[in-house]
């Protein structure tokens, strides 16, 4: 052993893990300080997940080694891990949904003084214990999560994309009282996709990448840059619009649209939102959360109906009573919940085949060899990793989002409905998809396209409407629709409006999304706890059960 | 902007709170109470001399079927199920009358030790099984009800044996008043020594834990294997009380089993204890018991089919279990 690695506090080395045919770890290490608040960064699907359940003890690594303050420390369980040392905060909580929240507390021997003074650190000091952890809100559970941990004193303390689900003050709160823990006896090891918070309260960044650490970087002013291009590695760049494909979209005079909305409303949600999207052209459609998107597509898709107005296909009107009937007009919906659109436990090739079985052979057995042929050119066209293919749930979310595409492209797109197809994908796969939009357009198809990431909108889109209130507010040519212009018009913003600080901080970050601006938005509007449904936790290929 | 928090911390919790929280979260066990209450009131109309005779007669009958219901429950809280507590009730009901037939009372009291160990010795080789195959809990209690019904058989081909006079005689007779059976009290008795120590232990909270979650158990550091087979060793225990209960209550073993397996589920889902596990506990599936009970009772006095009193219960559990969930619906949209 040498001095280097005496004095860390977290040592972890070459450890590697794959699922069946799937590889998840390949050589990933992470080297953590006394003391430190060291970032664990990686695109989706890099690993990031599984690393920290390896050194929590709740999956097992095929190879590699674990040391806390010098001594080995491969933890056989969650308990164990706690046991060394190392405590960690998932990204769900880890709180049973039917126990009061002072049995949750008994249930791994937290101390009850330290974590009321947590709490109080975190902005909850009145927190009733006597609560069953169902009836609160899902966003004051991971405090009480946070404060659990912090309570028990690690030596490494793990936080899993802690921030994700808190609105703006919290967040503030919480990176504060993480931020005061540099310097002090335990190490914190913080995962997030946020930079600013990276930046905030990091010294320094390991970052990994397809299932390996690639670099680990001191987190200072300008490491962004840095850190993002260890992330990414090589990637296909999107290749500019050309002014050719623009001409293409352009529409001639006197064209019919392919899929036009008149006064389309829907309750209180969806008040009139006219549009129209001509063949060759991509649509994109911006909002801040609920702000009748969901509607609009669910309208759309033939999911509900509308409550006035009405849906033009090629010039004539349509009624859709039921999701087949869009089907049937060529319209078809790409949802952002993958687990919506498919059958996670069957086949990629039962997946892709299924909406069109009724062409293959309306009557009698399926076509075998026409299905495969058919679902092989999909497979293809989307670049789909379908090694894992027996079960739809075990592939990453990335190809998962690409077999719900790939179902639909294989006979020619009429219409295409995308709400928010990129959500929670990795880059590289994003691109792909980006890509096969576009593809998609300048083959004649019409593409409607909601998206929360703003940036897409100039990448992949031709004009830009975008919606609040329910109404439409703004078209927007996509050359013009940078991202501070669309969120001033997602805000309902005049266009030399000073935006709120906080957002334009958010804007100057990587890539603006919209969920993460809209939370100061929404947040007072709905102070009611909604039933919180917190024991869903599916982990594809996590070994839970022991 | 602290919307989120504002819910949690409002409002200082005072008597009346508490108060109201502790009738919302047993609100299924005062109604249940009240619709056993109702149901003895009406018992009382139709047969004006039910008195002592009748609820000694209710607790010979209901005796088993509590114990039953209390091992269902504590594997159904935990997230599982256990379709083999009829065939571990025959078994260890024959084990005990086959043994005490030569055997004097010394070694009666033995023998009914003996038949409890038997009980969480089968009780967790379910358990065991089950987390060692990953098969579901219902497909290998299923078959383990085929292994311990066939073993029932394999100890007493036809129903034999004898029950020792100091066992039967728990099963008559009065403690305190008259009002108050013997088996009654035994049994709730037993029940409470077992649950409530139980209950407040950290086991008991790991019981809780695994129905309600198991991924989050686990990340609390709970075993969950051991857990679980835990549990459904503490289901082969009170399977195996209710097996001497049927022993006392008969004074024979008879190898075939009863109804228990099913009455005891529907017992548990009418005690309000979530199929989904971690919700619930052993006072409402008693209760339950009490009121399937004397629904079969009245079915008598009314002079009614008894294949009737089965009908009706089977309607009563629906109507009951859906009137709950609208409550809870109505409840959630409030």
């Amino acid at each position: 052993m040498t001095d280097s690695t005496a004095e860390l506090m977290l040592d972890a080395g070459g450890i590697a893990k794959a699922y069946g045919a799937v590889v998840a770890l390949r050589d990933a290490s992470l080297a953590v300080k006394p003391g430190e608040v060291h970032a664990l960064m990686g695109a989706n699907g890099a690993g990031k997940s599984t690393f920290v359940k390896i050194l929590t003890g709740a999956v097992r690594p095929d190879r590699g080694r674990i040391k806390l303050r010098g001594r080995d420390s491969t933890a056989s369980s969650p308990r164990d891990a706690r046991r060394l040392g190392l405590v960690s905060v998932y990204q769900e909580p880890a709180l049973l949904p039917d126990l009061d929240l002072r049995s949750n507390l008994r249930l791994t021997d937290t101390p009850v003084d330290p974590f009321r003074h947590w709490l109080n650190e975190l902005g909850h000091p009145k927190l009733d214990l006597s609560l069953i952890a169902r009836e609160v809100p899902l966003a004051s559970l991971r405090i009480v999560d946070l404060a659990r941990a912090l309570a028990i004193e690690p030596d490494v303390l793990l936080l899993d994309e802690m921030t994700a689900a808190l609105p703006a003050d919290l967040t503030e709160r919480v990176l504060d009282v993480i931020g005061r823990q540099r310097g002090g006896k335990g190490s914190v090891v913080f995962i997030s996709h946020r930079m600013i918070e990276i930046a905030a309260i990091c010294d320094r960044a390991t970052v990994l990448r397809e299932g390996a650490t690639v670099g680990v970087v001191d987190v200072s002013a300008g490491s962004e840059e840095r850190i993002v291009e260890l992330m990414l590695g090589k990637i296909d760049e999107l290749p500019e619009r050309t002014e050719e494909s623009r001409r293409a979209a352009a529409r001639a005079d006197g064209a019919t649209p392919r899929l036009a909305g008149k006064g389309l409303a829907s309750g209180t949600a969806l008040e009139d939102v006219s549009f129209d999207v001509y063949p060759g052209e991509v649509l994109g459609v911006v909002a801040l959360e609920g702000q009748g998107q969901d509607e609009l597509f669910d309208i759309l898709a033939g999911a509900i109906r509308p409550s006035s107005g009405e849906i033009l296909v090629d010039g004539s009107t349509a009624s859709f009573r039921h999701p087949a009937d869009a089907i049937r007009a060529g319209v078809v919906y790409i949802a952002a919940d993958r687990a919506e659109a498919l059958l996670m436990q069957r086949s990629v090739r039962e997946n892709i085949s299924l909406p069109g079985v009724a062409t293959l052979a309306r009557w009698g057995p399926i076509d075998l060899g026409r299905e495969r042929g058919k679902v092989g050119r999909a497979v293809d066209m989307l670049q789909i990793d379908a090694r894992a293919g027996a079960e739809v749930r075990r592939l990453s979310g990335g190809n998962q989002q690409k077999v719900t595409i790939a179902r639909w492209v294989t006979d020619g797109v009429h219409t295409m409905l995308c709400f928010d197809p990129t959500r929670g994908i990795d880059i590289r796969t994003k691109t792909q998809i980006y890509v096969l939009l576009r593809d998609l357009a300048e083959a004649g198809a019409a593409i409607l396209l909601y998206t929360s990431e703003l940036k897409e909108i100039q990448l992949v889109c031709d004009r830009v409407i975008v919606i609040f209130g329910g109404k439409v507010v703004a078209e927007l040519d996509a050359r013009e629709a940078d991202e501070p212009r669309l969120l001033r018009a997602a805000y309902n913003l005049k266009a030399d409006a000073e935006l709120p600080e906080e957002t334009i901080a958010e804007s100057t970050s990587d890539g603006t999304t919209l969920e993460a601006a809209t939370e100061p938005q929404t947040a007072p509007s709905a102070p009611s706890p909604a039933p919180v449904e917190a024991g869903t936790s599916a982990e594809p290929g996590g070994d839970t059960d022991r | 902007m602290t919307a989120a928090a504002q819910p949690v911390t409002a409002g200082s919790p005072d008597a009346m709170d508490a108060a109201r929280r502790a009738v919302r979260r047993n609100s299924w066990i005062l109604g249940l109470l009240a619709f056993l209450v109702v149901l003895l009131v009406f018992t009382k109309l139709i047969q004006p001399n039910y008195g002592p005779t009748g609820i000694q007669g209710l607790a010979v009958s209901a005796a088993a079927l509590v114990l039953a219901a209390v091992a269902q429950a504590i594997v159904v809280i935990s997230g599982g199920i256990d379709l083999s507590i009829g065939a571990m009730i025959a078994f260890t009901n024959v084990v005990a009358a086959q043994a005490m037939l030569t055997a004097d009372d010394q070694t009666g009291v033995a023998i009914a030790i003996g038949v409890l160990l038997l009980g969480m010795l089968i009780g967790a080789v379910n358990g065991a099984l089950i987390v060692m195959t990953r098969v579901a809990d219902i497909i290998v209690t299923l078959a383990m009800s085929f292994v311990w019904a066939g073993c029932a058989l394999l100890v007493l081909s036809v129903p034999g044996g004898r029950a020792d006079t100091w066992l039967t005689s728990l099963a008559s007779g009065s403690v305190v008043s008259e009002w108050l059976p013997k088996p009654a009290f035994l049994v709730l008795l037993i029940i409470a020594l077992i649950w409530i120590p139980l209950r407040r232990s950290r086991l008991g909270l790991s019981l809780y834990a695994i129905g309600s979650d198991q991924l989050a158990a686990f990340r609390s550091g709970v075993s969950v294997g051991r857990t679980k087979i835990i549990s459904y060793a503490l289901a082969g225990l009170f399977s195996a009380l209710a097996g001497l209960a049927v022993t006392a209550n008969t004074g024979i073993g008879t190898p075939l089993p009863g109804g228990y397996t099913l009455t005891s589920v529907a017992a548990v889902v009418l005690g309000g204890v979530s199929l989904a596990g971690g919700r619930g506990g052993v006072v409402g599936p008693i209760i339950a018991v009490m009121i399937l009970a004397v629904i079969r009772t009245d079915m008598t006095f009314l002079n009614l089919n008894s294949n009737l009193a089965t009908v009706t219960q089977g309607v009563i559990l629906i109507v009951v279990v859906m009137f709950g969930s609208l409550a809870a619906l109505r409840r959630r949209r409030a």
